[in-house]
């Protein structure tokens, strides 16, 4: 007997549904010395098109990585597929000891340590700065959790903290959406600190400030890397040579050089395509 | 509770609408009661019954916004849950009549004997037992919510699809209902009905108890609901309305949020159409009328969108107008409800409230 197509897992012997599985596990940072994220081979296609051509990637623990390429080389999209956004045709993606981010949805991915700041700031405009980072506190995320939820001054402290970290203590009350551009670029950085991830994704973090605000943002940055990953995607190539360790060159869709930001600014490849142009 | 009370203490609106519905609680029992018919000031049983079919639909306007104006899910079918609540209610009221029906049978409502059936279909036991019709008030609607929110947020249907589905539900419900086949009475749907709990419906002390009971489940879900748009929780819906993808991308599951949400509402729906049914006496498929459902919007954005006391405060206006409306010129009517949407879509984004927030302002 044929069974119709939504009922084939249920006869499935080795199925484990979502709902059996246990949450997802946190990942244990500073387990040991190695490769926190890797990306292998990974293929996105859209209509043909490939937006990442086996791309492959690795990201070392505590490091600071910038990653550029021209416009549409693939750099959302690579986060995109990471934080379970866009499955891949094809590849695969790890995560610390192991965790494989193309079975987690994207909560799950959050909840294992990924943090992702998108190419236009996203923060919850009819919300206060407060509340904006009370929502990102690293804690229970579950309905029921919600519904009973009260902040422990231990997580007051934290959020204090991160207020100062951001600068936006006197802006504490406001409303997100009457922040300027810049703030609410930083105010996405802070809901990232506070979701304490072991990896934090940046996309574009200055598009939109001013010199001095671009020089915070360095700053912080550079603090943040050590304890954590941090992946910076950025066109201002000021800002990068002012921050990068190790640099990657995207281009259609895969890695076209990778070294210090001395090294591929001297790589006739990326001169052609890239610094160049 | 603390958190409750502090947000209450913030919400001028809200207090305005729980002293009122404690006024109401005191003032309509008396004048009914206390004040002799033909006096001046007295209420008729009538109108007793009338003010207690407008908080039922205060009540249905409550829960509407709850997911409307708080998660931004835009139901245009929840009249389904509305009358699926009725239903129940009016299955127990079924059940009461015994063998006073029309043809005395002991067991069957009358329409069953009209169509000649033998026995009690399955799904009618137990409704003779108030506290199983009760549960049934909340796990009917509660249920339907579940399958068809568990199916509609998991595949991430939103915006206008998800408003055509709900309104596609709701219609659907409608031809079904009114098949006599169903057992639910068909078009004529349940009526005649006689008492409820040993006491008779048409009883001036049914009345003024149907409507303090209408006004307490008003001010209970209208408690429930705060409680829950001002804890995280109701954060949680808020960023969904306002950035869904960001929402996932802190860790939280938007689908959960919203299915909890919605199966909430649904069953404050129902509790609505339980008390609005006897104090009517009537509960047939025309209920799950589209139509209906799209009143029940309107109501929301008249009165003003998450606020909740802005809904109740649209519900009971526009059904006053109604009410009056359709007694002077009933044609006018849709014409009437859709010309109030018009002009609230582009002028009054925020509905009344916003209207007397500026006017404060
Ligand atoms: N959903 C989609 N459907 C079709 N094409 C897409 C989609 N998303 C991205 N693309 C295409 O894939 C390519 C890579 O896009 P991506 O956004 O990853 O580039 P990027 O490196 O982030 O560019 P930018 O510097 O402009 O932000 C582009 O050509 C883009 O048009
Ligand atoms: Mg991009």
């Amino acid at each position: 007997m044929k069974l119709p197509t939504p009922l084939r897992p249920f006869t499935e012997r080795d199925r484990v549904f979502d709902a059996l599985v246990p949450p997802a596990q946190r990942v244990r940072r500073q387990t040991r010395h190695g490769t926190i994220l890797h990306v292998e081979d990974v293929t996105v296609s859209f209509d043909g098109f490939k937006a990442l051509d086996a791309l492959t990637l690795y990201i070392y623990e505590g490091e600071l990585r910038c990653i550029i390429g021209p416009n549409g080389a693939g750099k959302t999209t690579m986060m995109d597929v990471i934080t379970a956004k866009t499955r891949p045709d094809a590849g695969q993606v790890f995560f610390g000891d192991g965790i494989d981010l193309l079975r987690l949805s994207e909560p799950e991915v959050a909840q294992v340590g990924v943090g992702r700041k998108f190419q236009k700031p996203t923060v919850f405009e009819q919300q206060s700065v407060w509340d904006n980072l009370v929502l990102a506190l690293h804690s229970d995320k579950r309905v029921w959790a919600s519904v009973w939820f009260r902040l422990a001054p231990a997580q007051r402290e934290q959020i204090e903290q991160v207020l100062e970290t951001i600068g936006l203590v006197a802006e504490r009350s406001r409303l997100a959406g009457e922040l300027s551009h810049g703030q609410k670029q930083w105010l996405e950085i802070g809901m990232l600190l506070l979701q304490q991830p072991a990896l934090l994704l940046v996309d574009e973090p200055v598009a939109g400030m001013s010199g001095h605000e671009m020089e915070q943002t360095a700053e912080l940055l550079t603090a943040l890397a050590g304890e954590r990953s941090v992946v910076v995607v950025e066109h201002d190539m000021e800002f990068v040579r002012s921050i990068a360790r190790r640099v990657t060159v995207l281009h259609q869709g895969a890695v076209l050089a990778e070294g210090s930001m001395a090294e591929v600014q001297q790589d006739p490849r990326v001169i052609e395509v890239y610094l160049g142009a | 509770m603390g958190l409750l009370w502090a947000s209450l203490r913030r919400d001028r609106g809200g207090q305005v609408l729980l002293v009122l519905l404690l006024a109401a609680i005191i003032l309509v029992p008396l004048l009914n009661l206390a004040v002799p018919a033909g006096a001046p000031g007295h209420l008729s049983a009538y109108t007793v019954a009338l003010l207690g079919k407008y908080l039922c639909f205060a009540l249905l306007a409550v829960s509407v916004d709850l997911v409307w104006g708080y998660c931004g899910i835009l139901t245009l079918g929840h009249g389904a849950f509305f009358a699926l609540g009725g239903y129940a209610m009016g299955m127990h009221l079924m059940r009461q009549i015994g063998d006073r029906g029309v043809y005395g049978h002991p067991v069957l409502p009358d329409f069953m004997v009209f169509l000649d059936w033998e026995s009690l279909p399955w799904f009618w036991h137990g409704f003779d037992l108030f506290p199983f019709a009760m549960l049934m008030v909340l796990a009917a609607p509660g249920l339907l919510a579940l399958v068809f929110g568990f199916f509609a947020f998991r595949s991430r249907v939103n915006g206008v699809y998800l408003s055509i589905i709900t309104q596609a539900l709701t219609f659907a419900l409608m031809l079904a209902f009114f098949r006599n086949e169903m057992g639910f009475g068909g078009n004529n749907g349940l009526t005649d009905f006689k008492d409820l709990l040993g006491f008779d419906l048409q009883s001036e002390a049914m009345r003024v108890s149907l409507f303090v009971a209408s006004a307490l489940a008003l001010a209970l879900g209208f408690l429930a609901s705060r409680y829950l748009t001002v804890t995280r929780f109701g954060q949680v819906l808020n960023a969904v309305r306002d950035a869904e993808g960001r929402t996932r991308f802190l860790g939280y599951r938007v689908e959960n949020y919203q299915l909890f949400v919605w199966v909430f509402s649904a069953m404050l729906a129902g509790v609505a159409g339980a008390l609005y049914v006897p104090q009517v006496g009537i509960i047939n498929p025309n209920e799950f009328s589209p139509l209906n459902s799209i009143e029940m919007v309107v109501w929301v954005a008249v009165g003003g969108r998450a606020t909740l006391y802005g809904a109740a405060l649209g519900a009971l206006l526009v059904n006053y107008a109604k009410t009056f409306l359709t007694s002077a010129a009933p044609e006018a009517w849709l014409f009437f409800l859709g010309g109030l949407f018009v002009v609230v879509t582009l002028f009054l984004p925020q509905g009344l409230v916003g209207l007397l927030r500026r006017s404060r302002a």
